[in-house]
């Protein structure tokens, strides 16, 4: 059972990263006009953010350690931030700054942060494979860490996945495949693209346990993970949950998501932040003053985080040149 | 059948003329069929499929699972049993998960069929960078497919030849890399040269593939390029009027190369300027170097000058970015040299 102290921090923890990502939206917009342009701005590029998508990053990282590891997919904010990747530094990297994570060499699809243990790779389900080796390494160094591979729904019909569960379960590795399932491939709906309804199925392909975890709920998602994650640090070898999540905004800023219809309502009638808060409001866990300061407190630790990142130097042109080899 | 262009010709940007090119011969072909990540409704990431779905439904413009390794396949299946489909790989880079499909099966049935099977599709795909997408989003790789034998790869400059091309790809025997640059796209969210809006003939008409066109006339200095570059380079052609006569050759194809059209152009000019936004190494740019020298080094008056991405990954921060990409000053810089 969550006890209340716990239930706050979820609440805080998911109110962070929603700042985080809505601050993100809006300095990304906010020098791209008049004419919307990809490449303009402080933030250029490509940018996949993972509002109400939050419970499942909570929920997860609140049973790992700093030593175990994650592969996260191309929307990678939430995953970071829970895991205790370094904000200002995360921040600095979007921005193409040189204090960046990565020195501003990898941009938001490609986060990396070694003493997290947490990277993150634009092509669908490609981190999965590489959290079957992480787990290799833990395991044969006797160490009772444990590897997570998250992925979208879409990513669980690339051969990667299929690969990668196999392997795990043969091998009997400590690693947990979390699928998030937001219902949408881009502007692929998931029911035209897989024909399960209940991924977790597939589990049973490589004989290893599964579940399907609905509601979007960051209990029933913690609960849910603490098994699995327990179950791989005991020495019991590979989970696969798939969680129902919701993607609230479009697969990229700058996605109309005119395919998305009467859902795209349901959707946004779904954010799990504001009914989260409610609940604890209405169970007298938190009082509405001390949801909007904790509010207010990630909210200030954002905009710090974005100062930095904009009164960071850039790389120095000659810098592209470095770093290939090692 | 070469189609006709005079003022009167509409303009629309290169994603309606490769769009336009598929439906005119779905039209005409009930074998060609549309398959790929997003190219139904949402009418392909980069605009190539915009208002196929409308017109042909998704019996014909099929989304599918993000499963390359198995729809370049079943391409591949549907194509030598006689249709004729049209595979979009969202962006080259991708080319990772499914690469045994395309280089293995697709390329070299026909060959190790001893010329019994044919595999007639086309794989279209979107390449380059420029805008921070970094470095598994932004490649262009031509000269990765173009290696190995078996492909066709074609990647336009403008809307004309991006119909002309697409219309050839579909209507050819063997299989075909049809790479799109984003750049020249002519999205209405991206920067872009206005070359990427241009003169486009409703008619259907083709392009051979192969075939290099002479973008622009000149006699001090030969530029080839392919692409977006091509872009570039036109610019700098028409900012240097009057002081250096830049010839400027669009490969448009790089497989089959068009090596006469380099050679004829380098002995009139007798200096050479490759630009090339794929990486600069044991692609492109050098196999134009050896085209010269297998035929008649002495033909060059100066070394040549290559004007290409560096043999780095491509880094996400502008500014590292544009450090590494061909730009016009740079190749203003290259053809100021080789003039010199």
């Amino acid at each position: 059972m969550v006890d209340n102290d716990t239930r706050v921090d979820f609440f805080r923890q998911m109110a962070r990263i929603r700042a985080y990502e809505a601050a993100l939206q809006a300095n990304y917009h906010a020098d791209k006009t008049p004419q919307w342009d990809i490449g303009a701005g402080l933030i250029p590029g490509e940018m996949h953010l993972a509002a109400g998508q939050e419970p499942v990053a909570v929920g997860l990282c609140a049973n790992l350690v700093q030593e175990d590891a994650i592969t996260a997919p191309h929307r990678p904010h939430h995953l970071a931030l829970a895991k205790g990747v370094d904000m200002k530094k995360m921040t600095a990297e979007i921005y193409g700054r040189d204090t960046g994570l990565c020195h501003g060499k990898g941009g938001h699809m490609h986060l990396f942060a070694p003493e997290q243990h947490f990277s993150c790779s634009g092509i669908i389900g490609q981190g999965m494979p590489v959290a079957v080796g992480q787990a290799m390494a833990f395991s044969r160094r006797g160490t009772d860490n444990v590897a997570v591979a998250v992925a979208g729904e879409g990513a669980a019909n690339q051969g990667a996945f299929h690969e990668a569960l196999n392997l795990a379960s043969m091998w009997k590795l400590p690693v947990v495949f979390i699928i998030e399932d937001n219902g949408w491939a881009i502007s692929v709906a998931r029911d035209t693209a897989t024909p399960i309804k209940d991924g977790s199925l597939r589990g049973s392909a490589y004989g290893m346990p599964s579940q399907r975890v609905e509601g979007n709920d960051v209990e029933a998602i913690y609960e849910a993970c603490k098994t699995a994650v327990e179950r791989a640090r005991a020495g019991g070898g590979p989970t696969l949950l798939e969680i129902h999540t919701v993607r609230l905004w479009g697969h990229f800023e700058g996605d109309a998501q005119a395919y998305r219809g009467e859902e795209l309502n349901e959707a946004t009638e779904s954010d799990p932040l504001p009914a989260y808060e409610k609940r604890l409001v209405s169970a007298g866990i938190l009082t509405q003053e001390q949801a909007d300061q904790i509010k207010t407190e990630v909210a200030a630790e954002v905009d710090e985080a974005i100062e930095f990142a904009k009164s960071s130097p850039e790389p120095k042109p000659a810098d592209a040149y470095i770093h290939v080899f090692a | 059948m070469t189609a006709t262009l005079d003022a009167g010709t509409r303009r629309v940007t290169t994603a309606k003329a490769i769009s336009e090119a598929i439906a005119q011969e779905m039209r005409s072909d009930p074998e060609v069929f549309v398959m790929g990540e997003d190219v139904g409704p949402y009418g392909g990431i980069f605009g190539s499929t915009g208002g196929l779905f409308e017109e042909f439904g998704s019996t014909r413009i099929i989304d599918t699972p993000i499963s390359e390794t198995g729809f370049i396949g079943a391409g591949i299946g549907a194509a030598v049993e006689g249709m004729r489909p049209v595979v979009e790989l969202m962006f080259v880079d991708f080319f990772g998960v499914c690469f045994d499909q395309i280089y293995n099966h697709m390329a070299k049935i026909h060959y190790e069929s001893g010329g019994n099977v044919k595999v007639p599709m086309v794989i279209m795909t979107a390449v380059g960078g420029g805008y921070s997408d970094a470095a598994q989003h932004s490649q262009c790789l031509w000269a990765t497919f173009a290696h190995m034998p078996g492909m066709k790869v074609v990647a336009p400059s403008n809307p004309y030849d991006a119909k002309g091309l697409m219309i050839s790809a579909i209507r050819d025997d063997s299989p075909v890399i049809f790479m799109f640059h984003k750049g020249v796209m002519g999205l209405p969210w991206m920067a872009k040269n206005p070359r990427s809006i241009g003169p486009v003939p409703e008619e259907e008409y083709t392009v051979p593939i192969g075939k290099a066109a002479i973008a622009h006339e000149g006699s001090d200095v030969t530029v080839v390029s392919v692409s977006i570059s091509v872009q570039h380079c036109l610019d700098v052609a028409e900012e240097l009027e009057g002081t250096t006569s830049v010839e400027v050759i669009d490969l448009r194809s790089i497989v089959p190369l068009d090596r006469e059209a380099i050679l004829t152009s380098v002995a009139k000019t007798g200096r050479l300027v490759i630009v090339d936004e794929d990486y600069k190494s044991f692609g492109l740019s050098g196999e134009i170097v050896a085209t010269i020298a297998d035929k008649d080094p002495s033909l060059l008056k100066k070394p040549v000058e290559r004007v290409c991405y560096p043999d780095v990954p491509i880094p996400y921060a502008r500014v590292l970015e544009y450090e590494a990409l061909p730009t016009r000053d740079k190749i203003k810089a290259a053809i100021a040299k080789v003039t010199a």
